[in-house]
């Protein structure tokens, strides 16, 4: 499968907006006046980089504004990503159900990729332990009804990269040009990403 | 570093909790905070460096929706235990990976890469395939049923 599925939501953004985001994109400037400071890199107005930034969050792009915690680091040590193999017609119904836990920081349906990957709805669930996590699942389980849904937990073991998105813009050449070794490990495997 | 909630300041308790959404888009957010929580601007400016020197937060800015400015996708990666931490280098190393992690699971490297566009997003996935020498399973989210309150902090000194 390509990832051309999701392009109907991505919203057309201008080389102006583009830059915004790439100059926010990890966090303000803790100053007294950061749109200044940001507008000064991009040689506008404090402004213009406030009228832009409302814009995005009117239309949707940006989804929260305010400050971003880190769940480790405030004892949610313990995280783990609760994978459900949900019937397709009952997805959004028990993606509902579970994304309204306060434990429960994302619900996405994702794509089934059989015979490897059987889930197709993935939640996050915090605690601050393992037990806990465990504990909270087992809750959600018995209120939203999910005793004959198939679940596992998949808990984090390690973080080796978390911060904000980058989104910028890049020049490739294009694949065909690109060389490729083969090598022997590529004949027992089954690419899932091109077809 | 694990620090409970109520090891902070209350100020640090407030700053944390009461910010993480609808933060006011004027000139000055900070002075505004400084003003509803009864403090000087300066105490405000250092606090929020403070907690982010100390990796509590780790910014103050927006989240930006999945799908919506750039493509984004959950990939996820069996690697042999002997290989992994050599591997999430290499992911980690690609500046449009922005969270990896390892969980316990045969696919045991979870990560996010975010891009441009659906092409963009496509040679990442590639490249990382290549440099890696190991097969990735591409998740893009196709729908989301979460509604973005920020992470409710259970504090005893406040609200």
């Amino acid at each position: 499968m390509s990832t051309t599925e999701l392009n109907e939501q991505v919203i057309h953004v201008s080389a102006e907006d583009r830059a915004l985001i790439k100059a926010v994109g990890h966090g303000l400037p803790v100053v007294s006046h950061p749109y200044a400071e940001i507008a000064k890199q991009l040689d506008t107005t404090e402004q213009d980089v406030i009228s832009r930034l409302q814009h995005l969050i009117d239309n949707g792009a940006i989804k929260r504004y305010g400050v971003v915690v880190r769940h480790k680091e405030l004892g949610y040590t313990a995280n783990g990503m609760v994978v459900w193999d949900v019937p397709d017609d009952r997805v959004e119904e028990l993606g509902m159900c579970i994304g309204k836990y306060s434990c429960v920081t994302l619900s996405y349906r994702r794509p089934r990729r059989l015979p490897d990957w059987s889930y197709n709805l993935f939640t996050m669930v915090h605690g601050s332990s393992r037990e806990e996590v465990t504990k909270k699942v087992a809750e959600i389980v018995e209120n939203c009804n999910l005793q004959n849904i198939e679940h596992t937990i998949l808990f984090s073991t390690r973080r080796f990269k978390q911060r904000g998105a980058s989104y910028t813009e890049k020049k490739y050449t294009p694949r065909e040009e690109t060389p490729v070794q083969t090598t022997a490990k590529d004949k027992s495997r089954r690419l899932h990403l091109v077809k | 570093m694990s620090d409970s909630i109520n090891n902070f300041s209350t100020l640090e308790q407030h700053l944390l909790n009461d910010y993480q959404r609808d933060m006011s888009l004027s000139a000055t957010p900070y002075a505004d905070m400084a003003k509803q929580l009864g403090v000087s601007e300066e105490k405000i400016l250092e606090s929020i460096n403070s907690l982010q020197d100390r990796g509590v937060i780790s910014r103050v800015g927006p989240v930006f929706r999945p799908n919506r400015i750039g493509v984004s996708t959950l990939a996820a990666m069996a690697i042999p235990e002997q290989d992994v931490e050599c591997v999430a280098r290499i992911i980690s190393a690609f500046p449009e990976v922005n969270h990896n992690y390892q969980r316990e699971h045969e696919y045991n490297l979870w990560f996010v890469v975010t891009a441009s566009s659906a092409e963009h997003l496509d040679i990442v996935l590639y490249e990382i395939e290549q440099h890696t020498e190991y097969p990735l399973m591409s998740l893009p989210m196709l729908d989301d049923y979460f509604i973005d309150l920020g992470f409710n902090l259970k504090m005893s000194a406040t609200k």
